[in-house]
Parts: structure tokens; C-alpha cells; sequence
């Protein structure tokens, strides 16, 4: 095919307007050329013979009739083996070896593969000469860290084709061709162990896509047992700066039961990601035993880097994500933040002078964002195995205020809501999602008449507490003001979790229902306190003893002792003379 | 080869258009008006038309006023001999000095690779408790003092550029009061520190758009010092004033508005300018502390707000003290763990105490009777305002760790602090028990 050409006749900010002959496609991508570097640009809007591109990099410098050459391609990235542990910016570029290549900063115009085509993968193939294959079909692995990497046939091949080859087992480059596949009118394709993928299109080569309905673990105990995610599922975290949002993320991308995680932080603070990238190739695992690093990609478009470019990376994310799902992996994907993306999107709509929606947000935004979440799902795929793709996002929203376009559309979509709140967070009650505001409409693992149980007494606990700033405690009955205290127990005990502890920060499932269960106990227990202040040291004294309990590791013998502790005071002013 | 036009098509607020060719994005210009020279930048290109902002206003300007195309972006000089030098928000010197004009740096270069930044580990102490024990501050931290006009931000700022333990300062002011730059001045030369000083400096009196390369030439400046290795604190004030040159700008220019008149990057562009905030791991680091003032002490104001979810924390300023609650540090869980090991726990635990007294100060306001619970925490919460958060305090970390158990034992028992058993067995006063 003819390249097409063009020439720069406007300039904008990160938007440039090129004037073209020939044929061009939306979301093509072209070069805008200035001295030595090429700028990567994406066309997002035609009319006549302009195209209006983003340029993914800084624009200084350009100038009115510079050269853009398009490619013909719509903005793509690379799947194939070697995609686990890489840190890559929102174009897929792999941010260490562009490191190593300039030093502390980002060059414009550098792009680099973002496979290692250097490396040899041990390639085990499964199909056989003779086999009927299709996009999406197997034709071998590889050993890809813990993980069995499929290799697939491109998923944009939608007719059957029939394997002509397939090499032998045995080492080989990612570009090296494994197989090549005919189709019935005889157009013969040579395969390699990768191909590219437009991001802005979703894969969908699977057999069904179904409910949601295995909860997946966090280990954070507010969101397990009272907001439960499920894999496959969307959820979302809005809340104020200082709330914690990303605090949680990181503890979620940590602690999480999914196979692979994928962070992308769009947006956001670098100094935040590089945390992630420093420490998570120092942790381990508990459950692979292997580098967590091994389990996690990392889609770093910060704020500082072109906006263009962060637009992009929650689609390289996702596109990510659905490629590993296609292996029958379980993914979660960390989108920090959905705001900064649909800001992104807000700039962009602006230089192209759209009609602006509400506070200068483009009138797609709800589409966009529902289009993005609906790349989640648990699926049946072609081979009968199951995979996912749980996606979590934060939102930012302005002034903290969640009446704003970004958090209400993505609250349309989603199948749980995680609103941090301020006054918590100001409290120092972490993490910060509010108990009574936040929903979700998955399942626990926890019994859902306890966890109902529990709801009520936050429920009434709170307006206990409202009720006492009015009329202060000595007009509260001994009654409620015990079911306060019963709230503020549940709270500062089971609610708050100390993320920066080594135990505390993560509870297993086993230990969430075990110590749920002795705190819905506690909840149900009619106590023999007679007056507040009894009450008051009663709990403060309890409190205290369940928070230490809570740092001693559940395998240590301490556990058991501290829980007799506890038991033997409740015991002590149960009225009930059996106690629990 | 330079180009020079003397035809100017339009002037619209600080904005002109001129027709030209080969002219590039960003670049920079001369306009010479019977007033004087000022330099303009390239701000759109559309054919043949180009828009430049002026940096010195456009009050004037006469259409067949010259535009010299000097074929560069912004410049700044940089060298050792800056150190101790005044510019104005051009890269002029503003005091008698010499111009500088050797060694001219682009400024608003590309970020740096997250991939090369190294985990902040290193705490700078002010010796300001609010700071170091609840909100300490961090090498390469990013941080904004929100406050509303009137506070004491500007002293509170210099108090810390005296008191941090950096190599060197960059002082940035955007629409800085004339009073204010000398009270600058006047501290850091007093504190003996003005040596190790580069100011840039747009006052209140300058034209607004000129405030817009302040940030700029003072980060730039900042990051080849330390590229140098230097460990460089830069100070910038007011960044509200910043926003607002951006806000004039964007409406000139018809763009669509976001939110109150700000333009739609808002964030984009304060981000470019804070994440430049960064400790290298062969050489130096950026430290900054900003000011945002609010106006009308509302932080959901877009600037605070923007700023807040693009700095690594804020302070609060509000009556002369940094407020607990809101103020934050994102930072200080990498450095509070090798201080000393009740750093943490007395940090929560004083604040867990403060916000339960203040629930106890507003029913006593509304008249409630006080329980014996409410009476401890009425005592414990003035006790913690005079000798805690008073900003005149000027104690080390470790005896600000001390008067927090001092505080806690003189109102509370043990178990009414939810401090850890083995802290407090450790810690707890003995006169007091």
C-alpha cells in the first residue's frame, strides 16, 4: 500500500492539523517529522482533506509545512511472550531500556520494540499439521515465568485456516515464523510468536462472556467482607486527593488472588509508581513464591508525560489484559486515575473545538468510560477454559464532589463503588471507604445474615452518634450508647486495617471469616454494663486487645492467647453468663 | 538569520498575530514598541498566522510595531554565577548585576524517565513539630502550603528555606508583593543564606504573563544544579497567580473554559511544572514547596484542588498554624519508620486524640454537660494547640516525640491513648505512671 503524505498547516498545543492527499483511516498513526525526530502522532478527526492528529509528544519546535508521514496502521501494541514484568509508558515503550539508552530523561521521538527480539523462548507446540485454526486458535506456548504462555493466531483472522507447518520443539526469537496457516482460497501466512493489536479495539475471541460471581480476594477486609470485588467484574475508588486512593491500589495490586496484575498509572504522581517499580521486584509472592514483579505489568503514563499519550494507555492496558485473559488467566487491571484520562480527553475535545458538555467534558465521555469498563468479564473461551479481566479504577473528582460527569458515568457501569471519604480520611480511619455510602452488587465470602448484622449496628451506631451531637451523651440511654460503641468497635477493629503492617495489611480469607464471625459475636452479645462510663472502658479496653490481636500473625501461638484474652473479658460483662 | 515582520494583524488582550513563515512552535520573539523591547513566545500557528503572547502586556503596542523572530525557544542562563542573582520573570537581572548570557539552557525540557527515579528516602527536617513529626518533609517531595491571603505562607516558607538542611535555593515569585520580595530578600540575606540563592522574580506591579516562564526558568535552573549534585529546594509563590496568567491567556484565545475560566489542562500544565520534584540516584534532587493561596478559603477552588491531587500532600495553613487535619505528607511513611519507633504510632495517635477533642469542643459550645472522658480530652486538646502546633515551636523531632508522651500522660491513661502495649511500656513517662 501507498504511504500517505502530508503537511502541517496548524499547530495547537498537542494538536496539529495536516493537510493530506490520498487515503488516510481514523486513529491511524503518522510521523510528523521535525529535524532528526519523529513524532508520534494519532489522526482523531477528518474533514476534507485535514486531519486533525494528537501528537504524543511535546510539540515545541514544530513548524507550518513540516512533513507527516502516515503509516496506514491505527495505533497498535505488541503481544506476545516477554510482556510480564515490563514497565512500559502509554505507547507500549519500555521505560528501562529507553533509560538505558538516554539516561534520566524522556527523549522525544525515541521508539523502541517493546518485545525483547533478542530472546530465545522455549516454544512447545500444541497444533499439528492438518489442524483447522482460526483467530484466537493455539498453536503452542511457551514458559513465560510462572505462567504457560499461549501463543495464538493474530485474533483478527475471522475465517478457518488450515496448519501447513509448525515447527519442532524448540528455542526460538519472537519473530521467528512457528507455523504457517492456508485458507480456502489458498493465501498462505507465515506466523510468528507475536503480533500487533489496535488498542482501541476490544478481543473478543471467546466462546461467551458470563456473570461475574467468584468473588476475588483482596485481603483488604472492608472491601472483602462488606464490598466484595469479583473477578471479571468492574468497581471503582472516587474520592478527594488525601484520601488514599492510590495507597489502595497499591495494597490491592499487592495482596490481590489474580494471576497477573497490570497498574496503569495514568496521570498520576511518577514518585507513586516508582514505589511499585522498586519495591515489587523485591517482595515475594506468597503464593508463587516468585518475584511479585513477575506477575505485573506497568503502564506508567505520568502526569508530566504527554497527554496524548496517557489517552492511550488505559486502552494499552486493557488490550494487555484481554490478551493474558485469553490464556485463561485471571487479570486485574488498576487504572490510577479515570479522571486523568478523561481530562485527557476534555484537552483534546477543547483544541478541537467540540461542543463542550457539562464542565467541558466532551458529550462521548459516558460512552468512552462505559466502553472501557465493558472490556471486563469473566469468559468462556474457545477451548472451554475460563479467564478474566477485573477492572478497577479511581476517579478524582473535583473538589472531592462525586456529582461530577467523571464519577457518575463510571458509577452507571460498574458492580461496586468504593467511595473514600474525607472526614474518614481526616480521622485517620484507613482505609478510608466509607461503610455506609459505598455498595456493591457481588457476593462475600462472608455469611450475608452476619454481614447484615453488622450493617445495621453501623447503621444505627451512626445515628446514635448523630443523635448524640444534638443532644449530647448524657441524653443518649446506656442502650444505644453501647450500640455506638458496638459501631465504633466494628470500625476501629474489623473496618481499619493498618496497610503498612506486615500482618495486618493483608488477611487471608480463612482469617477474615474467622475473626469476623468472633466480631459479629461481640455485636450480637447483650452486655451487663450498667453505666456509660463502664461502657466506655469496656470497649476502649477490648479495642485495644482486639487491635493487638490483629498484628499477631494467625499461625503464631500468640493468636490463641490473645483470643482467650478477649474471650475472658467478654465473659467477664456478658449478662449472658455463657458469654460467646 | 533572523525575521522581522512589522506587521501586526490583531491585538486581543496580551495576545498579537502576526503573518509569518518558518516560524516553529514555541519560539521565541523580540517586539519593539516605543515603550521598549519585551519577548513574546509562540503560542498557535494556524498557516501563515501566527499568535504570540507578550510577555510585558500589549499596552502599546502600534500595528506597524516590529516582531523579531529570534528562532529559539525560552533560554535561561546557568552557571555558578547566578548564585546570589535577582532576575525578573524573562531571565533579566533585576538587581545591578551583569547580564548573564553564557551557557543558555531550554527550559520546560522533557520529564524524567520514572524508570530512573529512585524511592524518596531521605527526610529534611525543619524542626517545625507540625512538619517533622506529623507531615515530615521529604527530598524531592512536592509540596503546597494552602492558605488564604493574609496568612503568614510567605514567612512560613522563608522559615523553612533557612531551616531545611539543602545545598541551595531557587525562590520563584509570581505576582509577589513588592514588600514581600524584600522580606525575602532581607531573611535569607540575614540568615546568611542569600549566597547560596537564585531568585526569580515577578512582582505584583509586572505585566501577568510574564509570571508564566517563572516556574519554568526556576526548575530549569533547579534540575542542572542538581544534575550537579546539588540538593536544591525550590520555593515557589503564589501559584495561584500562575494559574490565573494561564486562565487570561486560555480566555484570550477562546478557548473552552473547564471550570470557573480555568482551561481545561489546568492540571496538565501544574503537573509539568511539579513533577519536575525529583531525587536523581547519581546526583542531586528538586525539592518544592509551593504556595497556593485559596480564594475564599475554598479548597475545591479548581487551583487547590488541581494541585492537591498532583502534589505529594499540602499543608494547610489557617490562623498562624498548620492544621492537622487535611494537612498531609504522602512521603512520611518512608522516612517516619527510621526515626524512631513511636515516630508512627504518637503521630496517630495524637491526631486520633485532637480530632475527638474537637467533636468535644464543639458540644461544650453548644452547651452539653461534660462527661469526666470529655473534661480529659478538653485538657489534652489545649495542651496539644500551645505547645504542639504553635508555629513559633522550633524543636528537634526527637523531643517533639517526647512531648507528645509528656501530653498523653499528663490527661490520659495508657489504654485510653489505643497506643500499642509494647510502646508504652517502653515510652510512657515514668513520673507520670
Amino acid at each position: 500500500m501507498n504511504k500517505t503524505k502530508g503537511t502541517i498547516v496548524g499547530i495547537n498545543g498537542n494538536m496539529i492539523s495536516v493537510a493530506f492527499d490520498g487515503n488516510i483511516i481514523q486513529n491511524e498513526v503518522g510521523y510528523a517529522i521535525t529535524g532528526e525526530d519523529r513524532l508520534k502522532s494519532e489522526v482523531i478527526k477528518i474533514q476534507g482533506n485535514i486531519a486533525f492528529m494528537q501528537v504524543f509528544e511535546i510539540t515545541k519546535g514544530l513548524k507550518i509545512g513540516d512533513n507527516v508521514e502516515f503509516t496506514g496502521e491505527m495505533l497498535s501494541v505488541q503481544l506476545g511472550p516477554g510482556i510480564l514484568g515490563m514497565v512500559y509508558d502509554g505507547l507500549q515503550n519500555p521505560l528501562n531500556e529507553l533509560a538505558e539508552l538516554h539516561g534520566f530523561f524522556l527523549k522525544r521521538g525515541v521508539i523502541l520494540d517493546a518485545l525483547d527480539f533478542n530472546k530465545k523462548w522455549a516454544f512447545t507446540p500444541t497444533a499439528k499439521k492438518g489442524n483447522t485454526v482460526t483467530g484466537g486458535s493455539i498453536l503452542g506456548h511457551v514458559k513465560e515465568g510462572i505462567f504457560e504462555h499461549k501463543i495464538f493466531v493474530p485474533f483478527n483472522y475471522q475465517e478457518n485456516f488450515i496448519v501447513k507447518s509448525v515447527v519442532d520443539k524448540d528455542s526460538y526469537k519472537v519473530d521467528h515464523v512457528i507455523a504457517t496457516i492456508e485458507n480456502d482460497k489458498g493465501d498462505r501466512l507465515a506466523l510468528m510468536m507475536y503480533f500487533d493489536w489496535p488498542v482501541k479495539i476490544p478481543i473478543t475471541n471467546y466462546r461467551e462472556k458470563m456473570v461475574p460471581k467468584e468473588p476475588l480476594v483482596t485481603q483488604t477486609r472492608i472491601i472483602d467482607t462488606f464490598f466484595p470485588v469479583a473477578r471479571g467484574g468492574t468497581y471503582c475508588i472516587p474520592g478527594p486527593f488525601g484520601a488514599g486512593k492510590t495507597v489502595l491500589q497499591q495494597v490491592t495490586s499487592r495482596f490481590a488472588e489474580a494471576d497477573i496484575v497490570i497498574i496503569a498509572a495514568c496521570g498520576e504522581r511518577a514518585g507513586e509508581v516508582v514505589e511499585t517499580l522498586r519495591e515489587f521486584p523485591e517482595i515475594t509472592d506468597p503464593r508463587t513464591g516468585k518475584s511479585l514483579m513477575e506477575r505485573t505489568i506497568i503502564i506508567c503514563n505520568t502526569s508530566s508525560m504527554p497527554v496524548a499519550a496517557r489517552e492511550a494507555s488505559v486502552y494499552t492496558a486493557a488490550t494487555l489484559g484481554e490478551y493474558y485473559r485469553q490464556m485463561g488467566l485471571n487479570v486485574l487491571l488498576l487504572a490510577d486515575s479515570t479522571s486523568r484520562w478523561a481530562q485527557a480527553m476534555r484537552e483534546l475535545s477543547g483544541r478541537l473545538e467540540e461542543i463542550p458538555g457539562e464542565e467541558a467534558f466532551p458529550a462521548y465521555l459516558e460512552s468512552r468510560i462505559a466502553q472501557f469498563y465493558e472490556r471486563s468479564g469473566l469468559v468462556e473461551l474457545n477451548d472451554g477454559k475460563m479467564g478474566s479481566l477485573t477492572i478497577g479504577g479511581t476517579v478524582s473528582p473535583a473538589g472531592g464532589n462525586f456529582e461530577e460527569p467523571v464519577t457518575q458515568s463510571t458509577l452507571k457501569v460498574v458492580g461496586a463503588f468504593h467511595g473514600l471519604s474525607r472526614d474518614r480520611s481526616n480521622a485517620r480511619r484507613y482505609p478510608a471507604i466509607h461503610p455506609l455510602e459505598s455498595w456493591s452488587k457481588y457476593k462475600s465470602f462472608n455469611q450475608p445474615k452476619s454481614i447484615d448484622d453488622a450493617r445495621k449496628i453501623l447503621f444505627k451506631g451512626n445515628e446514635v452518634h448523630q443523635m448524640m451531637l444534638v443532644v449530647g451523651e448524657e441524653g443518649t440511654s446506656v442502650e444505644d450508647y453501647i450500640i455506638y460503641l458496638k459501631s465504633e468497635f466494628l470500625d476501629s477493629v474489623y473496618l481499619q486495617q493498618n496497610s503498612f503492617d506486615s500482618v495486618d495489611g493483608a488477611t487471608s480469607p480463612e482469617r477474615q471469616k474467622y475473626v469476623f464471625n468472633y466480631v459479629h459475636d461481640v455485636l450480637m452479645t447483650e452486655f451487663s454494663l450498667k453505666e456509660k462510663n463502664e461502657a466506655r472502658n469496656f470497649f476502649n479496653k477490648m479495642r485495644q486487645l482486639f487491635i493487638d490481636w490483629n498484628y499477631i500473625d494467625m499461625k503464631d501461638e500468640e493468636f490463641n492467647r490473645q483470643e482467650a484474652v478477649i474471650t475472658k473479658l467478654i465473659e467477664e460483662n456478658s449478662s449472658d453468663a455463657k458469654g460467646i | 538569520m533572523q525575521k522581522v515582520y512589522n506587521k501586526i494583524l490583531s491585538v486581543s488582550g496580551n495576545v498579537i498575530t502576526v503573518s509569518a513563515n518558518d516560524v516553529s512552535y514555541e519560539e521565541l520573539a523580540e517586539v519593539t514598541t516605543q515603550r521598549g523591547k519585551s519577548l513574546a513566545q509562540v503560542i498557535k500557528l494556524e498557516n501563515d498566522i501566527v499568535s504570540l503572547q507578550v510577555f510585558a502586556g500589549s499596552q502599546g503596542i502600534a500595528t506597524n510595531d516590529e516582531v523579531r523572530f529570534l528562532g529559539n525557544p525560552m533560554r535561561v542562563t546557568f552557571s555558578d554565577n547566578m548564585l546570589g542573582r535577582i532576575f525578573n520573570g524573562s531571565g533579566v537581572p533585576r538587581d545591578r548585576g551583569p547580564a548573564l548570557t553564557e551557557n543558555m539552557i531550554e527550559i520546560a525540557g522533557p520529564s524524567v524517565n520514572p524508570a530512573k527515579r529512585i524511592i524518596p528516602k531521605r527526610m529534611i527536617r525543619t524542626n517545625i513539630p507540625m512538619i517533622d513529626l506529623f507531615n515530615s518533609l521529604v527530598v524531592s517531595q512536592k509540596l503546597p502550603i494552602f492558605s488564604v491571603s493574609g496568612e503568614p505562607y510567605n514567612e512560613l516558607l522563608a522559615r523553612i528555606a533557612l531551616q531545611a538542611e539543602v545545598d541551595m535555593i531557587v525562590l520563584g515569585g509570581i505576582g509577589l508583593k513588592y514588600d514581600q520580595y524584600m522580606y525575602f530578600k532581607n531573611t535569607l540575606e540575614e540568615g546568611g543564606a542569600l549566597s547560596r540563592s537564585i531568585f526569580f522574580v515577578h512582582t505584583a506591579s509586572d505585566p501577568i504573563v510574564e509570571g508564566l516562564m517563572v516556574p519554568d526558568l526556576c526548575l530549569a535552573v533547579a534540575e542542572r544544579f542538581a544534575l550537579k549534585g546539588k540538593n536544591v529546594l525550590v520555593l515557589l509563590t503564589d501559584m495561584t497567580n500562575f494559574a490565573d496568567a494561564l486562565k487570561e491567556i486560555a480566555i484570550t484565545m477562546e478557548q473552552v473554559p473547564s471550570n470557573r475560566g480555568y482551561p481545561g489542562d489546568l492540571y496538565s500544565q501544574l503537573a509539568a511544572r511539579y513533577e519536575k520534584a525529583v531525587d536523581f540516584d547519581t546526583a542531586g534532587s528538586v525539592t518544592i514547596l509551593a504556595a497556593t493561596t485559596m480564594p475564599g478559603d475554598d479548597v475545591t477552588h479548581p487551583v487547590p484542588d488541581n494541585t492537591g491531587y498532583i502534589t505529594e500532600g499540602q499543608f494547610y495553613l489557617r490562623n498562624g498554624r498548620i492544621e492537622p487535619f487535611g494537612s498531609l505528607s504522602r512521603l512520611k511513611q518512608q522516612v517516619n519508620d527510621k526515626t524512631r519507633d513511636d515516630h508512627r504510632a504518637i503521630m496517630d495517635g495524637l491526631i486520633q486524640l485532637y480530632a475527638q477533642y474537637n467533636e468535644t469542643e464543639e458540644k461544650r459550645a453548644m452547651g452539653f454537660r461534660m462527661s469526666e472522658w470529655d473534661k480529659k480530652l478538653l485538657k489534652y486538646g489545649k495542651l496539644f494547640e500551645s505547645n504542639m502546633m504553635d508555629l513559633s515551636v522550633n524543636i528537634a523531632l526527637e523531643d517533639a516525640l517526647d512531648l507528645g508522651w509528656k501530653i498523653l500522660a499528663e490527661c490520659f491513661t495508657p489504654d485510653e491513648t489505643r497506643m500499642k502495649t509494647d510502646l508504652v511500656n517502653k515510652f510512657w513517662p515514668e513520673e507520670a505512671a
